[in-house]
């Protein structure tokens, strides 16, 4: 019993990561209605501005604040120089867009800050929460601010103007410019949203798993499962996916055994692939229904 | 034996095309394939072998692709897993040429054929997912597929981490005159040239139209009675098959396997290939190959440091110019050369 509450306390704070990650896709994949697979690297850019700036004195808070805003305007300029040009592109071109721009970001990162592991620091500390040691101050930091990144999104999307325009901009692009929504600047909006929120996950991701060029690469991917199984429209359901996928891949290696610890990647992917054919649309996602 | 598939590749087209205003086109294509399996005959004579290996890696990956491309160009459904496909026809070739001693050829038969088990298998859950999700399922594949081949109950076929390594195929007998990579390319080329025929031919039968018939409208086609199931999953299965032999052909190229290098990052060349070369072209493909192998080896020579950088721009580039691709391209040219010799 102590051991499956060590576990599962284990995969909440490694899902914390994922569920950061999850919420980025699904918030991005809402203004844009693509997978943008140069998420992670946005990230880790915005993590690297953040430690530059801590690296030429500035304080924590100042860096974090001034990576957010800068990320936040770099997703503006990311989607109106090169993404606005190809919007009418067949789906699959942009997705190789998405590659390009991620080479691209992995490979400066790599080269204006070299690929040596550096260490990012956390606001929250790593004092053990609860005498027992489940888990510590920066783990449940993250989850924290996890959460209260949804709440925020939350009444965002539901209680202001602006957000109402920006679902109906990715719902019903061509009916929203009829009734006067700039549907080219909400999608800007949507993608600097989604960088400035990739920044945040970022700097809280990099003290655990330290800060180089490749650190998002896995977050990304699991991220990602996590916001499919969550179901991609729907920014709480990706967050619960991102904790699930978290969660899953602990106990699938402590608990089965065999093939647990080499295979737990692979179980975890399964079981959740087997969700979605239960699901098809992930766990809280809507089903499309299409009129013929 | 060369000389064989090239009717194949032509004669469809000859009959099919669309007869209005188009009296030129089966010829024009008669001789430009005509042109590039000459051209594609002559070049072991002149080239240095190094280039030889690599214009036999560039039909590989065009294989490998191509199998994308029925799945995704001409029945609509995303695979990220391909690498996986591509992994286990590599260690099918290899498993059964290092522990059995089966002969090289007999290998390629066998890893199209367990690929399309498993990718006929895969097509079925896949039904269920569309888009993203379907996406995603194939993802889980082309992670797990380095682990499963580096799991320790697997090791006395796999070799584990250390891959296998395999005899590159000797040149028959009677051909002593070349040697071992020109027989390699011969030997891919004629494969690829029955393979892309075939292709050919499939995309233009009634089973084809089916199958393209589910990408353009899924309710229409069932409407007019296509098993949408079937036709998936046989696509599934096919789409498998041929880049399950392109991983055994690269195989025997490489002569040797190793689990790291069927990972995720390989599926994403394939799809990168598919779009540069036109999703939903044949020829297309080889182009797909030609750019996945060189334009990384370019990117390098102009800064090691900024390779990924350089790699990436010159594909968004590409992707600026050409939206849908070569294949794209070609036709926005051909009808705009029509056009203005009309007026």
């Amino acid at each position: 019993m102590q051991l499956l509450l060590q576990e599962v306390m284990a995969g909440l704070a490694t899902g914390a990561i994922y569920a950061c990650m999850a919420l980025a896709v699904v918030m991005i994949y809402q203004a844009i209605d693509h997978l943008n697979f140069a998420q992670g690297e946005m990230a880790m850019f915005s993590t690297f501005i953040a430690w530059q700036l801590m690296a030429w004195g500035q304080p924590y808070w100042v860096a974090f604040v001034a990576s957010v805003i800068l990320s936040f305007i770099g997703g503006v300029l990311i989607e109106r120089v090169l993404f606005r040009p190809i919007h009418n592109a067949p789906v699959l071109s942009s997705l190789v867009a998405f590659i390009a721009l991620f080479s691209i970001l992995n490979s400066s990162a790599g080269y204006i800050w070299d690929y040596t592991i550096k260490t990012f620091p956390t606001p929250f500390g790593t004092k053990p929460l609860f005498g027992n040691g489940l888990i510590d101050a920066h783990e449940a930091g993250m989850i924290g601010v996890t959460l209260g990144l949804l709440g925020l999104l939350y009444l965002f999307f539901r209680g202001t103007r602006l957000g109402l325009a920006m679902r109906a901009a990715a719902a019903n692009p061509v009916s929203a410019r009829l009734v006067g929504i700039r549907v080219g600047w909400m999608t800007a909006l949507g993608w600097g949203m989604a960088a400035a929120i990739g920044a945040v996950a970022g700097m809280l991701i990099a003290p655990v798993v330290f800060l180089e060029p490749n650190m998002m690469l896995g977050v990304l991917l699991y991220g990602f499962a996590g916001a499919v199984l969550g179901g991609l429209t729907s920014p709480g359901g990706a967050v619960l996916g991102g904790f699930a996928v978290g969660i899953i891949e602990n106990l699938a290696g402590t608990f089965i055994p065999y093939v647990g610890r080499e295979l737990k990647l692979t179980i975890a992917l399964v079981l959740i692939v087997v969700v979605l054919m239960f699901r098809p649309s992930g766990l809280f996602g809507r089903s499309v229904v299409s009129r013929v | 034996m060369t000389t064989v598939p090239k009717d194949d590749i032509a004669a469809p087209a000859a009959v099919l095309a669309q007869p209005q205003a188009m009296s030129l086109r089966p010829t024009a294509r008669h001789l430009i394939i005509a042109a590039a399996i000459a051209v594609a005959v002559v070049i072991p004579f002149v080239a240095k072998s190094f280039i030889l290996f690599q214009l036999t890696e560039v039909m590989i990956y065009g294989l490998a692709i191509l199998g994308l491309n029925l799945l995704t160009g001409f029945n609509g459904q995303f695979s990220l897993g391909h690498s996986a496909f591509y992994g286990l026809g590599a260690y099918t070739a290899a498993i059964l040429m290092h522990n059995y001693d089966v002969y090289y050829l007999w290998t390629l038969p066998a890893a199209g054929g367990v690929c399309f088990a498993v990718g006929f298998l895969f097509g079925l859950p896949a039904l269920r997912l569309q888009n993203l999700y379907l996406a995603l399922a194939t993802f889980a594949l082309a992670v797990a597929m380095p682990q499963i081949l580096k799991f320790h109950a697997l090791e006395t076929w796999t070799g584990g981490v250390q891959g296998l390594v395999v005899d590159q195929p000797d040149p028959p007998g009677f051909l002593s005159m070349i040697d071992g990579d020109q027989w390699l390319y011969y030997f891919t080329l004629a494969v690829v040239l029955v393979m892309f025929g075939a292709a050919a031919n499939l995309v233009r039968s009634r089973t084809g139209r089916a199958v393209m018939a589910i990408r353009d409208n899924p309710i229409a086609a069932a409407a007019m009675g296509i098993n949408l199931s079937l036709y998936k999953t046989l696509t599934f299965g096919v789409s498998a098959f041929y880049t399950g032999v392109a991983g055994a052909l690269g195989a025997l190229a490489v002569a040797f396997v190793a689990p790291d290098s069927f990972n995720f990052l390989l599926s994403v060349s394939f799809l990168v290939g598919l779009v540069i070369g036109g999703v939903g072209s044949i020829p297309g493909c080889l182009l797909g190959g030609l750019f996945v192998l060189y334009v990384p080896n370019i990117a390098n020579s102009i800064s090691t440091g900024l390779a990924g950088a350089i790699y990436g721009v010159i594909l968004l580039i590409v992707i600026f110019v050409m939206p849908a691709g070569a294949a794209g391209f070609g036709r926005f040219a051909l009808a705009r050369l029509s056009r203005s010799r009309q007026a």
